[in-house]
């Protein structure tokens, strides 16, 4: 049991569920987050103060899956991800110690595959 | 439009056709809001600057050639060249009215300006900002003057006595199949019909709604040119119509969806204004009423059928303005009244000779708009791109075309001054950028 957690760009984020759907990876939960990770700033302008802003938006997927999940997960999210250039994110996978579903209080791999899956 | 036989200047008159004209202008505004609100949030700017660019580029073509070709002697097709950069347009009145005729001038000049902008809705979200703007000094010569002339300027539709009292020729049909043509001409978003794109605000759209009707009391209102009985019945016209097709959009979206929408709402609005906006000032309270109650029922068959084909007429310009045009040109032909407006009657007070008269208005302008729009974009089209690549559509408009976001947070902005020869100094946090 694996939390897969990656870090993609807003305007792939909607490739990216895609993908995760087409996997057969049900169960995700997505947040907007801002941060750096090494591309090339955005310079705006407003009323003649331009500004390079450094973090950027980007959108954080976290998906529970079981190990045999694992892979095709990272594969989906890297497929819908992906441009090539500069800032297209990262995947993280961490260990997870201990899952459980709220309504029924199953817990651990039968907590993290969805109901009727 | 009702040419009084005075041609000493009003002063009550023209008092009143100054503030139609700035009312009418701060729909242009109220428009981008209600645009800006319809679209996802990556695009909010760029979608109102396509307003507020309608407003610098149409007014210069309107007062270099526009005017002139609209409203300058009764050729058939277009007029002359006679008040070419405004010459011989001053204090004196326009032959017929009672105000200045740069007041006439400047009150047609914001007309031509909303259409122009109505038009942007279709082609919002990918569509290039400096190509539009090339679309939109040409449409505003080629199409927006030539409809004007032959609904108001004297051209053949308003000599066969053609009635559209604020422009359901020009500016409401005119816009609508113009939006249609340049829908198909520049093609449909990355996304659309595989996503769900959706209004990111729709507070905005119910505002720009209301700045709408507000305005278009001096759009119509003022369309009388003057304090006189067609000017007043429009005005009252203006709320009761708008009034009765909210009613009845309330109506169809509880029976579809079984829920009243606020984005129906504020579309509504602006349906019961352009239906009412060629007969404001020929028909009484009553069908006012009537025509809004009914007149509603085509456009929102449109608006719930056009999201089913390919066509990605984007914020449904052709329902809400060019279908309602068409009906409310119509309608004058059926409930004209001579007892309100002193001209013509319509069929149901026996004359069916108005009715002809409008139903060839209804045929020859979405047939001339659509044509000369489609044929204008493609031509663009040759020169430039009209759209950029996918990227830059899933970026937005906003970043790619003005550098600029609707919401910046201001988290992580350093200040690039001009004296770093415009490089950002390198975050501590990244000294391997570039590395």
């Amino acid at each position: 049991m694996k939390l897969v957690i990656g870090i993609v760009r807003p305007e792939k984020a909607n490739d990216v569920l895609e993908a995760l759907y087409r996997a057969e990876v049900r169960g995700i939960s997505m947040s907007k987050v801002q941060g750096h990770g090494g591309e090339l700033d955005k310079v705006e302008t407003y009323r003649g103060s331009t500004v390079a802003v450094e973090v950027s938006d980007k959108v954080r997927f976290e998906i529970a899956v079981t190990d045999p999940f694992v892979e095709p997960t990272i594969a989906a999210i890297r497929e819908g991800a992906r441009t090539g250039e500069v800032g297209d994110g990262k995947i993280f996978v961490t260990p997870l110690e201990r899952a459980v579903r709220i309504r029924t209080g199953e817990t651990d791999e039968t907590a993290v595959t969805p109901v009727g899956a | 439009m009702i040419a009084q036989a005075a041609t000493e200047i009003d002063t009550g008159d023209t008092a009143w056709m100054l503030t139609s004209t700035a009312l009418v202008l701060f729909m242009t505004i109220g428009l981008g809001l209600f645009y800006a609100g319809l679209v996802r949030s990556k695009n909010t700017l760029n979608t109102y600057m396509m307003c507020v660019a309608s407003i610098a580029v149409a007014t210069i073509t309107w007062a270099l050639v526009g005017y002139s070709l609209a409203f300058d002697g009764t050729g058939d097709l277009i007029g002359g060249l006679g008040h070419f950069a405004l010459q011989d347009v001053g204090f004196e009145p326009r032959e017929g009215l009672t105000i200045p005729h740069l007041v006439f001038f400047v009150f047609q000049a914001t007309f031509c300006i909303i259409t122009i902008a109505l038009i942007s809705g279709a082609v919002v979200e990918r569509m290039r900002f400096g190509p539009f703007l090339v679309f939109a000094a040409l449409w505003t010569i080629i199409v927006y003057s030539v409809l004007a002339h032959w609904g108001f300027g004297g051209g053949w539709l308003f000599e066969r006595g053609t009635l559209d009292f604020a422009g359901g020729i020009a500016v409401e049909m005119g816009s609508g199949f113009s939006a249609l043509a340049a829908a198909l001409a520049v093609g449909a978003r990355k996304d659309y019909g595989r996503l769900g794109l959706l209004p990111h605000n729709t507070v905005y759209v119910l505002l720009g709604g209301g700045i709408l009707w507000f305005g278009w009391f001096g759009f119509n209102g003022g369309s009388g040119f003057g304090t006189n009985e067609a000017s007043v019945l429009a005005f009252a016209n203006t709320l009761l119509c708008p009034a009765a097709a909210v009613a009845t959009w309330f109506a169809l979206d509880a029976i579809r969806g079984r829920r009243v929408t606020a984005v129906g709402a504020a579309t509504a609005i602006i349906v019961g204004c352009v239906l009412i906006t060629p007969a404001g000032g020929f028909v009484s309270p009553g069908w006012a009423l009537a025509l809004g109650a009914l007149g509603a029922l085509p456009c929102y068959a449109v608006i719930v059928y056009r999201p089913r084909t390919g066509v990605d007429e984007t914020l449904d310009v052709l329902a809400a303005h060019g279908v309602a045009g068409f009906t409310g040109i119509l309608a004058i032909g059926f409930v004209a009244q001579a007892s309100w407006n002193g001209v013509s009657d319509g069929l149901f007070y026996g004359n069916a000779a108005q009715l002809g008269d409008q139903a060839l208005a209804a045929l020859a302008t979405p047939v001339y708009a659509f044509v000369a729009t489609y044929v204008l974009l493609r031509v663009i089209g040759l020169v430039t791109d009209l759209r950029g690549v996918d990227r830059d559509e899933a970026v937005g408009m906003d970043f790619i075309h003005h550098g600029e976001e609707a919401y910046p947070t201001g988290e992580g902005a350093i200040l690039v001054s001009p004296e770093d020869g415009g490089e950002p100094p390198t975050p501590v946090a990244q000294p391997a950028r570039g590395a």
